[in-house]
């Protein structure tokens, strides 16, 4: 008898993890709404505490519908195991509190999501960890920025909002070199349009709460472990190779091979620090997954349509999208995201800033609100929202400058979009 | 045969049909993967005998420790290996002496002579691989712990008789 060849990324989206129920024979993914899990008996329960049998005992920490989600994720990122969490941030702070110690260090690529750019400059100061920043666009940034306290490097693929293809398979490079973990925040290419294990990432964040989930219906994240750091012969992170205090001194790196490093997220920084997804939302996410392919190339297609549109409009000043030919990413798209370079870009109005107001007042099928990664194209002026704080010398710093606006390509009639954006472009 | 990967029909074969594994090199130590698999493997029904000089006489989880393969006196069907590369190649020879039908080492253990030798005398070889953790890809369990067991199904999972959160591997 012959095995079938191991299933293809549409199949995957649609199967792995997912069983028919074992005790009804429900074929969808059931909602396990539960706090908690009776035991079998006083040895069973023994045994699951001291992670020796596999089992639930407790949402906070595994429930049977997230570990449909997180299983489905880890195949379509090709990595060993995942773990889901209440939200993108909830996922990047367990990351880095397993694998950083109060005084270590990090590189991050400058271009980040400012939310995230958030996090590694206020929140994760308070826990003695210092992000020292580098040029996402040159790689030799990373190499340069170097010190002995740096324990990982941290980067987009696709970087939000600015429409910047990373050079991975470079930063990886130096990541190893150094010795230290590569994490990528794959959220605006998916694993559909771009799998950076295959160019050296050694852990992999998305917030589910875009394109994974995609109907903008649920907070979630995800961490993936792609199983290919050594954590006992490199002997810096203590939480993976020394002797766990809370688990009868089991090291984790040991006891768990090349998937410990999630587990090590889930039993210590998820048990500890509490941000687990609800299983509701572990259920909408799994059913966007399900056609995540389909949708994403819609939104690729649609995207690319609306940027040549938009790139000879006389309104329009610029348009940052990695899709067009000539842009300053195109050829690195042509190697990291072969299918599409995602639907979200920015694009710059020679009116400034009163016509970016101008445009999202117009609107009409555009949804004007910060978030990306819908089925709803959704548009935002950062200058006079997000960024509506800073001067405007620090917008155009951080790439929201007055005159830009960002788009989230959705994957209705295409006509349709640019319809409504030629319209509220007449009144900017 | 190749070494690099197996099937799952390959891996289902061989804990579906077997049922006593003999450990060398398993630990007495609590916290020893050994340990843990052992444990796990008594607890899906299987008979682990552990084989280790250093403990002879002594138990671990209810069972004898035996100084060698040679001392024990019931029949072996799988001899898995705990210890390093190197030492595979004796241990290899010392399971083909006792009539053993699988030679299997774990995670991190591999010894392409060992394979060789054991193929030749007509047993079947595992390397690199925990029966633990295989056990726990094909009957779904692991995926409880979100790992990619990197298999899909249409068809319900079998539970054990016992309990509720136990699974057990289908035969093909
Ligand atoms: C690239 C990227 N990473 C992380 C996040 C944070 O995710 P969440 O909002 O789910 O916490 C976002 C959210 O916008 C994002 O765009």
């Amino acid at each position: 008898m012959t095995e079938p060849p191991y299933p293809a990324f549409n199949t995957l989206a649609i199967h792995a993890g997912a069983q028919p129920d074992p005790a009804t024979g429900a074929r969808a993914t059931p909602i396990y709404q539960t706090s908690s899990y009776v035991f079998d008996d006083v040895e069973h329960a023994a045994s699951l505490f001291a992670l020796e049998a596999f089992g639930n005992v407790y949402t906070r920490i595994t429930n049977p519908t997230q570990a449909v989600l997180e299983e489905r994720v880890a195949a379509l990122e090709d990595g060993t195991a995942a773990l889901a969490t209440a939200s993108g941030h909830a996922a990047q702070s367990i990351v880095f509190h397993t694998l950083l110690e109060p005084g270590d260090h990090f590189l991050a690529g400058r271009q980040l999501y400012g939310g995230s750019v958030n996090q590694f400059n206020h929140a994760f100061k308070k826990f003695d960890w210092h992000v020292i920043w580098a040029d996402a666009t040159k790689p030799e940034s990373f190499e340069a920025a170097l010190n002995d306290k740096v324990k990982a490097i941290f980067i987009e693929s696709l970087a939000n909002p600015g429409g910047v293809v990373v050079d991975i398979e470079a930063i990886a490079k130096i990541a190893k070199k150094a010795g230290v973990p590569l994490i990528v925040d794959n959220t605006l290419a998916t694993p559909y349009l771009c799998r950076p294990k295959e160019h050296g990432a050694n852990i992999i964040v998305h917030s589910l709460t875009k394109f994974l989930g995609g109907q903008g219906n649920s907070l979630g994240g995800i961490i993936v472990d792609c199983g290919t750091f050594d954590w006992l012969a490199s002997g810096k992170y203590p939480t993976l190779s020394e002797p766990c205090p809370s688990y009868n001194g089991i090291r984790m790196a040991e006891t768990f091979g090349d998937f410990s490093f999630s587990i090590a997220c889930r039993m210590l920084g998820l048990r500890d620090l509490g941000p687990c997804i609800s299983p509701f939302n572990a259920f909408l996410i799994l059913n966007g997954i399900e056609t995540l392919p389909l949708r994403m190339q819609r939104h690729c297609d649609n995207a690319l349509s609306v940027a040549e549109w938009l790139d000879s409009h006389d309104k329009v000043d610029w348009v940052s999208y990695a899709g067009l030919k000539g842009n300053a990413y195109n050829k690195l798209a042509g190697k990291y995201l072969p299918r599409g370079a995602g639907s979200v870009f920015t694009f710059g109005l020679k009116g400034g800033y009163d016509s970016g107001v101008a445009l999202v007042s117009n609107v009409n099928l555009f949804s004007h609100l910060a978030n990306i990664g819908d089925t709803r194209s959704l548009i935002i002026h950062p200058a006079s929202t997000t960024h509506s704080q800073l001067t405007s010398d620090e917008r155009k710093a951080a790439g929201a400058g007055d005159d830009v606006v960002r788009l989230s390509i959705g994957i209705e009639d295409k006509d349709d979009i640019i319809a409504d954006l030629e319209q509220a472009l007449e009144q900017a | 045969m190749k070494h690099d990967q197996y099937s799952d029909r390959y891996i289902r074969r061989l804990l579906t049909t077997h049922k006593t594994f003999a450990f060398v090199g398993a630990s007495p130590k609590k916290i020893r993967p050994s340990y843990f698999a052992m444990k796990y493997l008594q607890d899906k029904g299987f008979r682990v005998i552990p084989v280790n000089p250093g403990h002879s006489g002594k138990e671990i989880l209810g069972e004898t420790v035996y100084a060698s393969l040679a001392d024990i006196a019931e029949a072996v069907d799988v001899v898995d290996i705990f210890r390093n590369s190197e030492a595979a190649l004796e241990i290899a020879k010392e399971a083909i002496e006792i009539g053993a039908k699988v030679v299997w080492m774990q995670l991190g253990v591999r010894n392409d002579d060992a394979a060789r030798l054991a193929e030749e005398a007509g047993l079947e070889v595992v390397m690199n691989r925990c029966p633990k953790i295989e056990y726990g890809r094909l009957s779904g369990e692991i995926g409880w712990a979100g790992v990619n067991s990197r298999t899909i199904s249409s068809r319900r999972p079998m539970l054990a008789s016992k309990g509720i959160q136990h699974r057990v591997i289908r035969g093909d």
